[in-house]
């Protein structure tokens, strides 16, 4: 019966003798001229269909592509040029720059011989799958690479939107304190890998890498963590050697 | 206070323009002149904060055919479900040990839906 008139299932003009070549709403009429309609659809869809498309495309290519998520001065742009710079002569790689503002990170990629395209989101907190679809037209990257989109700074936005990705990874360093993943814990819960960086400070600090690592698995059990130190190399050969062989799987 | 919307940075707002777009996409499939009602579902663990997303609509609802709609919002509890002992349980966090055995090994089986539920039209 509907809640908002009282009207009863006779009033429905429920039609199932046919095939669905797109998604199907029910409708039904009110005495006062005004029809419900029931949607049913995910609020974000238009962004999930968008990414979808995009991993559609990165499939085809046997591209490995990663979406890099956490804080600002996290040091998400240290651990990248870091990483290009192991993997150089071993792998071809393509660099997506999520920023509100400035080239300044597209630049530091740019410096290594990198392929890169720089997104200025303005006011926007988080990359959109049509920013990255966008992105990719422009960058035209070869077969078998790995793509690396780094998202806009945030903790927060870029949790609820898909990009299209193979893998979610959230990094968190060790001088933004132990109880991270708690507070923000819905990119946590999203992801599929942590980075600990910034492991080498721990001395200074009073955060318990421990804790830290225990605090990311109570959010999502399912994360693979790896701790490293993007400026003083701990901790780097193993996480390039895992994206190497993540890549690989995707020929 | 009107703040323009230009300033509003946060997931909140592309969450508002997209329930918009989705809920005028339908009204105009049917032709309709305006939305009257928009119903919404909330899970609990959907990672919305709702006060900025009631913000957030009311501000990008002027001007559309939603600019005189009711909201109605149905949140759906959040339920998680224990890996290690199978047992399911009501939670509004997303990281909450289960209340059996105690484990953290919690996969969340309900609760992070954002979704259009109806459409009332004229």
């Amino acid at each position: 019966m509907c809640g908002t008139c009282g009207c009863g299932e006779h009033h429905h003009s429920h039609e199932h003798g046919h095939e669905h070549t797109h998604p199907h709403e029910h409708e039904h009429h009110h005495h006062d001229g005004s029809t419900v309609i029931d949607v049913e659809q995910d609020i974000l869809q238009r962004n999930n269909l968008l990414a979808e498309r995009n991993r559609g495309y990165f499939d085809a290519k046997n591209l490995f592509v990663l979406n890099l998520m956490s804080s600002p001065g996290s040091g998400k742009t240290t651990l990248l040029e870091e990483t290009i710079r192991r993997l150089k002569g071993k792998q071809a790689v393509y660099v997506i720059e999520g920023d509100q503002q400035t080239s300044n990170d597209a630049n530091r990629i740019a410096a290594l011989g990198v392929p890169v395209f720089q997104v200025n989101t303005g006011t926007g907190c988080h990359l959109e799958a049509s920013m990255v679809n966008h992105a990719v037209k422009h960058l035209a990257p070869e077969d078998d690479s790995i793509l690396f989109i780094e998202n806009v700074g945030n903790l927060v936005c870029p949790a609820m939107f898909d990009l299209g990705e193979a893998k979610k990874v959230v990094i968190v360093s060790t001088t933004e304190g132990d109880d991270k993943p708690l507070k923000y814990p819905h990119i946590f819960y999203g992801a599929d890998i942590c980075i600990i960086n910034k492991i080498d400070l721990t001395p200074y600090l009073n955060t318990d890498v421990g804790v830290l690592k225990e605090n990311a698995l109570k959010v999502n059990h399912h994360l693979q963590v790896f701790e490293v130190s993007a400026t003083q190399g701990e901790g780097m050969d193993k996480w390039c050697e895992w994206l190497l062989f993540e890549c690989a799987k995707c020929k | 206070m009107d703040i323009p919307l230009t300033f509003v940075t946060m997931h909140e707002l592309s969450i508002a323009q997209s329930i918009i777009e989705l809920a005028e996409e339908k009204a105009r499939e049917r032709h309709a002149l305006e939305i009257e009602e928009l119903e919404l579902e909330i899970g609990r663990l959907a990672g919305v904060e709702l006060q900025t997303l009631d913000f957030a609509l009311e501000s990008a609802m002027k001007g559309t055919m939603l600019r005189n709609a009711r909201i109605v919002r149905r949140y759906i509890e959040g339920k998680g479900r224990c890996s290690d002992c199978g047992t399911e349980f009501v939670t509004n966090e997303l990281f909450a040990p289960c209340p059996s055995c105690g484990s953290w090994l919690i996969d969340i089986v309900k609760g992070k839906e954002l979704r259009v539920k109806s459409i009332v039209i004229k």
